[in-house]
């Protein structure tokens, strides 16, 4: 370890001109990868006269094309559907798959690596494959074309669960022993005392939820069939006619799509990257 | 100490309620299945269920209309006889075989890089992540509009600034598949780069020192270490990312919306065919048996990565 922090700021002095071709290249290419990011932000403020001049910086911007999309009533419906569902979806998860690892981890009784292989084996089965009888389901129980019908498959995860159980087994037993001499029944214990504990894996639970339900698309498609129920995802790939396509509006809703993500990520991009490390590296 | 004195009196004037008689490690085994009753009938009615159910409809001739009639074999049989069917599993093949290999590329080179560079660094990798965030509704849109002919298109637009050739894009059956799978691996490249950048970090320096002292020059180095235990990381993506390649369905559907697959089913995978069959020609059963397949598929993937990785 000495021998490191010696090191270390010997080298960082040493800047050699192969470092700074690789620094550059490497800053070119992640300005390449936000292009499309970046023309679709600076057509949603161009007028439709200005859009094919290829100018990454609109000439006179302007905010028209942001309030006329939103003064749609439509849009704004889907954006609501879209945060409604994501937020409750995210809420049930936190909730469930923490209480489903919690016992999986601390709780002994016969029984307990059966129900883990059994969620864990869930993994292996592909969404596509159960569309078709949630969608039978769903017709049955009136399910289709309602909130319900869009977030009841993902109410609990077993990519979650797994998590979560991994996280609960580095809580110390002496900690929930001590509360359970004090009288606190289970319940308590597990909201009160070791939920706390592990609120890094919560809020990457959190986050990652949040976004896949988000842009989720697949099933959002399949069971909602009125305009009023579509998911932000759903309304925007709605809009097909591509011939008398109005380029800076379309841009303006898919910018609007994209702004709420890159604002959690600006925010929690610190828990974001170690979520994303963190879920990889156990998985 | 009053909380612990007052339940032992309530023990004491309760003695014959039912749950005070149970010991504490009974008590706590009914706490659990209390916490894990409602999972179970979750997991048992929306994930096994539907599992078995897909399976036995993927041997009935189920359209919505009429009840669900037996007949054996029949949609596999008229699966295999079936050109697009065919044309289906190539191109999703194609998404796999082009795209797990191009983008586990790219990169691995971009994380190796930088690893290394101090200045700047979560800027340079935000910049890298950020695609990965977006919605491939909003962002089939972006890319449309990118592969539009001139005056419209950005890229044709850039190509006759320079003086090139006209690309056709999603407009022909020889590019449209290419051309979407472009925007399939930009999407999910920050993601991959992040997970490399943590696999690489998770190579203990010590290895390094004493590669350094043996006398090993760069290239050995990364030949002899960095690769080898690179390896759990680079299976786990080559999975993933397969997994994801042979499951693609929201880039291909968003930037063909006029006509799903096309043009003339040269960018349709089995997901998006899985998807027309079943709800937009109500053929449930004909649909369910390819559901099979997409699953068998990826169990093989998956029993894949088990057996790679018990070798080690």
């Amino acid at each position: 370890m000495s021998t490191m922090d010696v090191e270390l700021p010997a080298n960082r002095m040493r800047i050699r001109p192969g470092q700074i071709l690789t620094w550059t290249l490497l800053l070119l290419g992640g300005l390449v990868m936000i292009t499309p990011l970046l023309y679709m932000f600076a057509t949603s403020l161009k007028t439709s006269g200005q859009i094919y001049d290829l100018k990454l910086i609109p000439a006179a911007p302007t905010l028209d094309n942001y309030i006329s999309v939103l003064s749609d009533g439509r849009f704004m419906r889907w954006f609501v559907n879209s945060t409604l569902i994501a937020s409750i979806v995210t809420v049930s998860n936190v909730f469930f798959d923490s209480m489903v690892g919690y016992t999986l981890a601390k709780f002994e009784f016969r029984g307990r690596y059966f129900i883990f292989l059994a969620i864990l084996s869930t993994l292996m089965i592909p969404t596509e494959m159960l569309v078709i009888p949630w969608y039978l389901m769903s017709s049955q129980l009136h399910w289709i074309d309602t909130y319900w019908g869009i977030m009841f498959p993902g109410m609990m995860t077993a990519f979650g669960t797994f998590l979560m159980k991994q996280f609960f087994e580095t809580v110390p037993d002496d900690f929930l022993e001590a509360a359970r001499v004090d009288g606190m029944n289970e319940f308590t214990i597990w909201w009160k005392i070791a939920m706390p504990l592990v609120t890094p894996a919560i809020s990457a639970l959190a986050i990652f939820t949040f976004l896949g339900n988000w842009t989720a698309f697949f099933w959002p498609l399949i069971v909602t069939t009125s305009r009023e129920l579509y998911t932000l995802p759903v309304g925007l790939s709605s809009f097909s006619v591509e011939q008398s396509i109005q380029w800076e509006k379309i841009m303006t809703g898919a910018a609007l799509a994209t702004i709420p993500t890159l604002i959690v990520f600006l925010v929690l991009q610190r828990f974001i990257v170690r979520g994303v490390m963190l879920a990889g590296l156990k998985g | 100490m009053s909380m612990a004195s007052d339940s032992v009196k309530r023990v004491g004037q309760e003695p014959t309620t039912i749950w005070n008689r149970f010991s504490i490690r009974t008590k706590r085994v009914i706490w659990a299945w209390t916490f894990l009753a409602l999972p179970i009938l979750f997991y048992g009615g929306i994930r096994f269920y539907p599992t078995f159910q897909a399976f036995w409809l993927s041997l009935t001739d189920w359209d919505l209309l009429r009840p669900a009639k037996f007949v054996g074999l029949a949609n596999y049989q008229s699966m295999l006889s079936d050109p697009v069917f065919w044309r289906v599993f190539q191109n999703t093949f194609a998404y796999l075989i082009i795209g797990t290999p191009l983008s586990l590329l790219i990169s691995f080179v971009i994380a190796y890089y930088l690893d290394r560079v101090r200045f700047m660094h979560g800027f340079i990798r935000a910049l890298y992540f950020l695609p990965f965030l977006t919605t491939a509704a909003a962002m089939g849109w972006v890319w449309r509009w990118f592969y539009q002919p001139v005056p419209i298109g950005v890229l044709n637009g850039f190509l006759s600034v320079l003086g090139m050739p006209q690309q056709t894009f999603l407009r022909s059956p020889d590019t449209a598949l290419v051309s979407i799978l472009m925007p399939a691996i930009w999407a999910g490249l920050g993601f991959q780069v992040i997970i490399f950048i943590a696999g690489l970090r998770a190579i203990p320096s010590t290895f390094y020192e004493a590669a350094r002292i043996d006398g090993l020059g760069d290239w050995a180095i990364f030949r002899k270490i960095t690769l080898p235990l690179l390896k759990p990381t680079t299976i786990f993506l080559v999975v993933f990312s397969s997994i994801g390649f042979l499951r693609i369905f929201d880039q291909v559907y968003n930037m063909t919306t006029n006509d799903p697959g096309g043009p003339l089913n040269s960018t349709k995978p089995l997901v998006l065919m899985i998807y027309q069959t079943a709800f937009s020609s109500y053929k449930m059963g004909y649909a369910a048996a390819q559901t099979v397949v997409l699953f068998t598929i990826l169990l093989v993937v998956s029993l894949m990565q088990l057996w790679v990785m018990r070798k080690r």
